[in-house]
């Protein structure tokens, strides 16, 4: 679903996201961890639940652990929409 | 004289703004801060305290009790090391409600939304031990860490709990307090409901046209230390709790027992395990909420326990400077306790004018000096909640010359 969503309008959505969470602005980067953003286990369920509202794409306890990035984040969610 | 338990450090939010000492300076000045029946914490400020990330994910009461633990643990001169073993340091912090404005704000969301709408962090913020536990996580302390839901009295009980496991030897220190944020427009009407919130909007304790309490919300924090840890690292004494009552009057879920039997057993209890006589109570700070019958009970528990030293120590109640701080209360009675001591003042009871014919003790409307013969002064906390929660604390401080 959603198939006209783009990898870029990912990235902006999840850097957005991220920012409400109280990341800087200039720190939302790919290459950012989330332990480096102080995103916790309990900021990545909720980013799962946007993620999953927003785009029907499901992200388990499970994806997340296997995250080692903002980056990882932002093509997992992207290769799941397509 | 029971002495082996001392405060180092306090720190409050209140609707008089943020500090202990603007709370005594402003009480002492008469000011009252509760406006529309409602005494809110307008000037709290967070300043750098969180990041914003922990702001999000912490509720107004844990960030009430936060600011107000950065204040004690600054005057207890702490620093950003805990200077005990964390196995060693108790963190007790009481609330009434817990995260009141997030359960609101959830459920809210779903009954809009349905179940997808509540937040992943709602759980630990909607929790009572919200508080203990993130200043526990804050400080990296690891010794007991609890928070009493006692109702009205749970600040206090905070205080004597963390004071007991001080006594037993399980710790060096404790952090104790308590926290409300519980002034929404729900819980007004909640209150008002049950008949105790005042009509008038003004509380007028122990004063014939008192028509129930004004709520509030805040914070107060203490560090409490035994008296060999706070002597090992040099540490200003700024008073010692030297006695603790509790009891309950097992008699209904919110009006006090009338005959006060149980109350005026706390206050004797504190007295005994303080090895102290009623005439050396040279001040008591009271529950005082302003309610006809809860003024009624404390001024006969006074009676029965005191003596006829009830008719001539002074007594005033904060609440009518800063409303009901349910359970942080206790905390923020303490704490004012402690200063009133240290500065040798008994502060006002505010709006005190009209004389009840049946409450016949020294409310104290104008405020005094309280004068020592060594020195030292001994001061009651009285803090009484629904369910017959009766906590009473007893303080002695050496007054310091200004």
């Amino acid at each position: 679903m959603n198939s006209a969503v783009s990898s870029k309008d990912v990235e902006a959505r999840i850097f957005e996201i991220l920012i409400s969470f109280g990341t800087e602005p200039d720190s939302a980067v790919r290459e950012a961890t989330f332990d480096q953003l102080d995103i916790d286990s309990l900021d990545l369920v909720e980013l799962a639940q946007i993620v999953d509202e927003e785009y029907g794409v499901e992200l388990t306890i499970d994806d997340a652990q296997q995250l080692q990035n903002v980056g990882d984040a932002i093509d997992l969610i992207v290769s799941r929409i397509a | 004289m029971n002495d082996s338990v001392v405060v180092t450090g306090v720190g409050a939010v209140t609707p008089l703004g943020m500090g202990a000492d603007t709370l005594l300076a402003e009480w002492s000045s008469g000011r009252c801060a509760t406006t529309d029946g409602v005494g809110s914490c307008d000037r709290f400020e967070l300043g750098e305290l969180l990041s914003a990330n922990d702001i999000r994910r912490t509720n107004r009461f844990t960030q009430m009790a936060l600011a107000a633990c950065e204040e004690a643990l600054g005057n207890a001169g702490w620093g950003t090391c805990v200077p005990f073993d964390p196995y060693r340091v108790a963190c007790v912090v009481g609330t009434g409600f817990g995260g009141v404005e997030i359960i609101e704000r959830e459920h809210d969301g779903y009954c809009a939304d349905g179940a997808t709408a509540c937040a992943p962090a709602c759980i630990p913020l909607m929790t009572s031990n919200a508080a203990a536990a993130t200043l526990s996580m804050r400080y990296g302390l690891h010794g007991p860490s609890a928070a009493p839901a006692s109702a009205c009295a749970a600040g206090a009980e905070a205080v004597a709990l963390g004071a007991g496991l001080i006594r037993s030897g399980e710790v060096d220190a404790a952090l104790v307090g308590g926290a409300e944020s519980a002034i929404s427009g729900f819980m007004r009407a909640a209150f008002a409901a049950n008949g105790e919130l005042s009509r008038t909007g003004v509380c007028r304790p122990f004063d014939a046209r008192r028509d129930g309490f004004v709520i509030g919300e805040g914070a107060g924090m203490l560090v409490l230390e035994s008296e060999e840890a706070a002597r090992r690292r040099a540490a200003t004494e700024l008073a010692r709790l030297v006695g603790i009552g509790v009891t309950c009057d097992g008699f209904h879920p919110t009006a006090p027992d009338p005959g006060a039997e149980a109350a005026a057993r706390a206050i004797d209890a504190a007295l005994t395990d303080a090895g102290i006589a009623a005439e050396d109570v040279d001040y008591v700070n009271a529950y005082g909420a302003g309610g006809q019958l809860d003024d009624r009970a404390e001024t006969r528990a006074l009676k029965t326990a005191l003596g006829t030293h009830a008719h001539t120590v002074p007594i005033s109640s904060a609440k009518s400077a800063i409303g009901h701080l349910l359970g942080a209360a206790g905390a923020v009675q303490a704490l004012a306790t402690v200063l009133a001591l240290r500065r040798g003042i008994a502060p006002p009871t505010l709006g005190y004018e009209v004389p009840d014919e049946e409450l016949d003790l020294d409310y104290n409307a104008d405020g005094r000096t309280l004068r020592s013969q060594d020195g030292s002064l001994v001061g009651l906390s009285n803090s009484f909640g629904h369910g017959g929660q009766n906590v009473v604390l007893a303080f002695e401080a050496q007054a310091i010359r200004r």
